[in-house]
């Protein structure tokens, strides 16, 4: 049995230790914003904080959590209104969305870190998330409003 | 009380917990619920077609699959506490269509945005009108008919109000969710006026009169975000992956790696192993070629999708490779190069240009290579299906929701009317999600299982079992006489046609694809022949974002590039030259002018408004600027999906064949418009989808197979080489313009323009995409 704390509450988990964190928390939890995009860390999708600190769920196994703090995009702020959430839509960056969560939670972990990057600073740390879109220009400038005050 | 009664939105919202766990409506959904009893009987018993009597311009939307219905009953709904409900029946892929369309209908009506909730209709032609969300068709075919639609509406509300106050209707006037009497004061508000508007008749689409853009509120503006923004933001925007029904099992599929094959056989012993995995089961395969119907293969079905995954991982399945396993993207090329050096079929021809070339003072020749594209779209195709007995459910992302239930019903032999699909945002489409495969293996294995089914492709399933965009070598011959001018103009276009994926030996171009940057291409050349000589698919090729488009446009702006540097002149001027006088462009040699399905009165090709984008970008980006050393800048134009772009790229490359995106401008003319916002963020993503594409698009094939699987092998451009300005200039539009695409036309001029500014900083002419390791020293 596994038990992690999973947006505060805590869960446990007695199948294979092995299951990627992303397909334990999409499939077994119910808890959907996290995203499936490439299953091997190259897109960046599956997003989600591990003690604070941004990890691709899809490589993460269940048993790599264990007595560990996840945060998904559900639970990044009781009323979705964490300053990279505000900035995104202030912004309007999404167009189709579906990435979306992954560039939320990789840029809140960001300015988790580093709270004022430069625009360097902002276009490296977000080179893991891959939108197909192409909002690239209004995800650089929403993770800089939200690091100046939204 | 319901008013303006809505079948779809009255209809109890799905099976088995369905609401629960997705959230596609809102809070008036379930008010309008409780009020069903009102709500049947106002349902006209047949659309009304859009028959435009007063339309000020004609579009191919009565061509398409079922029309167009434009029917107030049908698309909007008014709760008795005034909340307006209107239903998008295209699908969003995030080009904001979800929002415009119904916003245009907010607008007409008069109803106040901040009270209206959208709702996604289900896949219903019949009822809803053609609901395929591609082409770049959706403003261009809609904003008549939502303008009339909202119209209608105003129109029986102010009926309505007239009859309450016992005042004439020409006192009543519909303004921000109320009628008003301005003579008496009185003011009812939509809510309150809703039963009665509903007993009102719908006005003939004669007899309505549209607003004056002067008073519009939401059209044109761009200050109106997409309706789904804060639920993106929050996690609770719902996909086809996201999809969750109890008792659902979870599958992935092991398809024949090569296009055609099946299976031969499997052992399923190491895979019923796997923690998680419940099932094996074989899926039927169609006949290559296998139109839009499942490739086959061998299901694992689990309790979760990483279950799925490991088991298919650890499954052993035999192929019979079947008809195409000798395709080789190397060998294959050299096929297509030979083609294009040979006379191949004529589709247009004006003027000698044998004679002419022959004559010339100098003949420039390019050939240009552009691979195979996957679309890629960030989620992969993924479908939910629940059938029972004669009765399917289908959840899925889908382009194509009437199509899906057509092919649905047809697939399990089952009447149409007994199936369902909804349609859930798409997570990107780019055109793969307009063929329903995916759906269709969901439901073969819903209807095999008896229980509820998702079928999640994986990214490495995306990529080597996708419709891919075709591959293609383009030639051209310029001939220039002594004063440098272009007397004639030769293309040889040589691609496997989308035809294949249906017709079992198609080898020649459909006139949708010859109408896409071939013969309607606009220079004002004396000699002027287009031919496309044969080829032979050995893949499942299907319309990629923009589609002929890209090849045909790489070719031609690179051509114009090519005759710039030869002739040392400045690109732009060499563009406007080759584009010629304003005019509209006459092509009477071109047996089948495609013309995206539009009546050419309506949507003629304007050279004054391709000169004009031209001049615009040129003006706004300021073409001709002075750049550093190792820096250029490239232009290009290009006309499709009858909208007008010109692009300009300032590219930097290092000593290493590092290449910067330094700047994009873009300018796009697409008449009149709903969301400029939108307008602005389609071009911003089609710089990066261009970028992609001229810098490492590339899917090939060896013995048969795919060569890629993922985005280590397929990459994508990331943030971090993105260009560092985009800038997006929206020439302002006539409003008596008819509307004109948006999604796809940003897509071709790029890759041009790119290359055109490699060249500028260089010297150096890339001809093949993807510029891969071209630039490396």
């Amino acid at each position: 049995m596994i038990k992690v704390k999973i947006n505060g509450q805590e869960q446990s988990w007695d199948g294979d230790p092995s299951l990627s964190l992303l397909w334990y928390l999409r499939d077994e939890l119910g808890l959907t914003g996290s995203k499936y995009g490439c299953g091997q860390a190259l897109c960046g999708a599956c997003t989600v904080m591990i003690d604070k600190e941004a990890a691709r769920a899809c490589i993460t196994a269940v048993s790599d959590v264990a007595g560990r703090e996840v945060t998904t995009i559900e639970g990044l702020h009781p009323t979705g209104d964490h300053p990279v959430q505000k900035a995104w839509r202030q912004v309007n960056v999404p167009q189709c969305g579906f990435c979306q969560a992954g560039q939320i939670m990789q840029a809140a972990a960001l300015l988790n870190q580093n709270p004022k990057p430069s625009h360097d600073q902002i276009r490296d740390a977000m080179a893991g998330n891959i939108c197909r879109c192409g909002c690239y220009q209004r995800i650089e400038n929403a993770v800089h409003l939200a690091s100046t005050g939204v | 009380m319901s008013i303006i009664a809505n079948p779809e939105i009255a209809k109890p919202a799905s099976r088995r917990g369905f609401e629960q766990h997705l959230k596609v409506e809102n809070v008036s959904r379930r008010a309008i619920l409780q009020t069903l009893g009102l709500a049947g009987g106002f349902v006209l018993a047949a659309p009304l077609l859009s028959r435009p009597a007063f339309a000020a311009y004609e579009t191919g939307a009565g061509k398409m699959p079922h029309g167009t219905v434009v029917d107030p009953k049908i698309f909007v709904s008014i709760a008795p506490d005034g909340i307006v409900s209107i239903l998008a029946h295209r699908s969003e892929m995030g080009t904001g269509v979800r929002t415009s369309l119904p916003l245009i209908v907010a607008e007409e009506m008069e109803a106040d945005w901040s009270r209206v909730r959208v709702v996604q209709a289900p896949g219903d032609e019949v009822k809803f009108g053609n609901q395929d969300t591609d082409g770049s068709r959706s403003t261009r075919h809609y904003l008549l008919p939502m303008r009339q639609i909202g119209a209608m509406a105003r129109a029986m509300l102010e009926a309505a109000a007239a009859k309450k106050l016992g005042v004439p209707a020409s006192e009543v006037k519909a303004v921000n969710h109320e009628v008003v009497h301005s003579a008496s004061g009185k003011r009812l508000g939509f809510g309150e006026l809703a039963a009665d508007a509903a007993s009102q008749p719908v006005p003939a689409v004669d007899t309505i009169k549209l607003k004056s853009p002067r008073d519009f509120r939401y059209l044109g503006k761009g200050q109106v975000s997409i309706v789904d923004l804060h639920d993106i933001t929050v996690g609770t925007a719902h996909y086809g992956a996201d999809i969750r029904l109890p008792g659902m099992k979870y599958a992935v599929i092991a398809r024949p790696p090569v296009t055609g094959g099946k299976v031969k056989s499997f052992d399923p012993a190491e895979t019923l192993k796997v923690s998680g995995v419940e099932k094996v089961l074989e899926v039927k395969g169609w006949p290559w070629p296998s139109k839009f119907q499942p490739l086959g293969g061998v299901a694992v079905i689990a309790r979760n999708t990483g279950a799925a995954i490991k088991g298919r991982d650890a499954l052993k399945v035999e192929w019979d490779d079947g008809p195409n396993a000798a395709y080789d993207s190397v060998a294959y090329r050299a096929e297509l190069e030979a083609a294009a050096r040979q006379p191949g079929l004529v589709v247009r021809q004006e003027g000698d240009v044998e004679a002419a070339l022959k004559s010339a003072d100098k003949v420039i020749t390019g050939e240009y290579y552009l691979p195979h594209f996957a679309h890629a779209s960030m989620e992969p195709p993924v479908a939910v299906a629940d059938v029972r007995g004669d009765k399917a459910e289908i959840w899925a992302p889908v382009q194509s929701p009437g199509g899906t239930r057509e092919d649905v019903a047809k697939t399990l032999q089952i009447p149409i009317e007994n199936v369902t699909v909804n349609v859930t945002l798409l997570g990107g489409g780019f055109g793969r999600k307009s063929k329903c495969d995916f759906a269709l293996e969901a439901a073969l294995l819903s209807k095999e299982l008896g229980a509820p089914v998702k079928v999640q492709w994986t990214r490495d399933d995306d990529i080597q079992h996708d419709f891919l965009h075709t591959v293609s070598v383009e030639r051209i011959e310029a001939g220039l006489d002594k004063s440098g001018k272009v007397v004639a103009w030769r293309h040889r276009s040589v691609a496997p046609t989308i035809l294949s994926t249906f017709a079992a030996g198609a080898d020649h171009a459909a006139p949708f694809e010859l109408g896409m940057g071939l013969v309607d291409m606009p220079f004002e050349i004396a000699n002027i022949q287009c031919e496309n000589p044969a080829a032979k698919a050995m893949t499942r090729i299907g319309w990629f974002r923009s589609v002929s488009n890209i090849p045909r446009a790489f070719a031609v702006q690179s051509m114009m590039g090519e005759i710039a540097a030869a002739t040392g002149r400045d690109q732009k001027d060499m563009l406007l030259e080759l584009i010629g006088i304003p005019r509209i462009v006459k092509l009477a040699s071109v047996k089948d002018l495609w013309n995206y399905g539009e009546p050419y009165e309506s949507y003629p090709i304007d050279t004054g408004r391709l000169r004009r984008v031209v001049e615009f970008v040129a003006e706004k980006g300021n073409w001709g600027r002075k750049v550093d050393k190792g820096r250029g800048l490239g232009i290009a134009a290009h006309r499709s999906f009858v909208s007008y772009i010109a692009t300009i790229v300032e590219v930097e490359v290092d000593d290493k064949g590092k290449l910067t995106v330094h700047q994009v401008d873009s300018a796009i003319d697409c008449g009149v418009f709903v969301n400029p916002e939108r307008i602005q963020s389609q071009l911003e993503g089609a710089a990066i989808m261009g970028l992609s594409l001229a810098k490492y698009g590339e899917v090939s094939f060896k013995n048969g197979r795919v060569q890629q699987r993922n985005f280590d092998d397929h990459p994508v451009v990331r943030i971090d080489e993105a260009p560092l300005i985009t800038n997006v200039h929206i020439v302002p539009a006539d409003p008596d313009t008819p509307p004109s695409g948006v999604g796809e036309p940003g897509v071709p001029p790029f890759a041009p323009a790119l290359a055109n500014a490699i060249f500028a900083a260089t010297g150096k002419r890339l001809r093949t995409l993807p510029i891969g390791k071209q630039l490396a020293i």
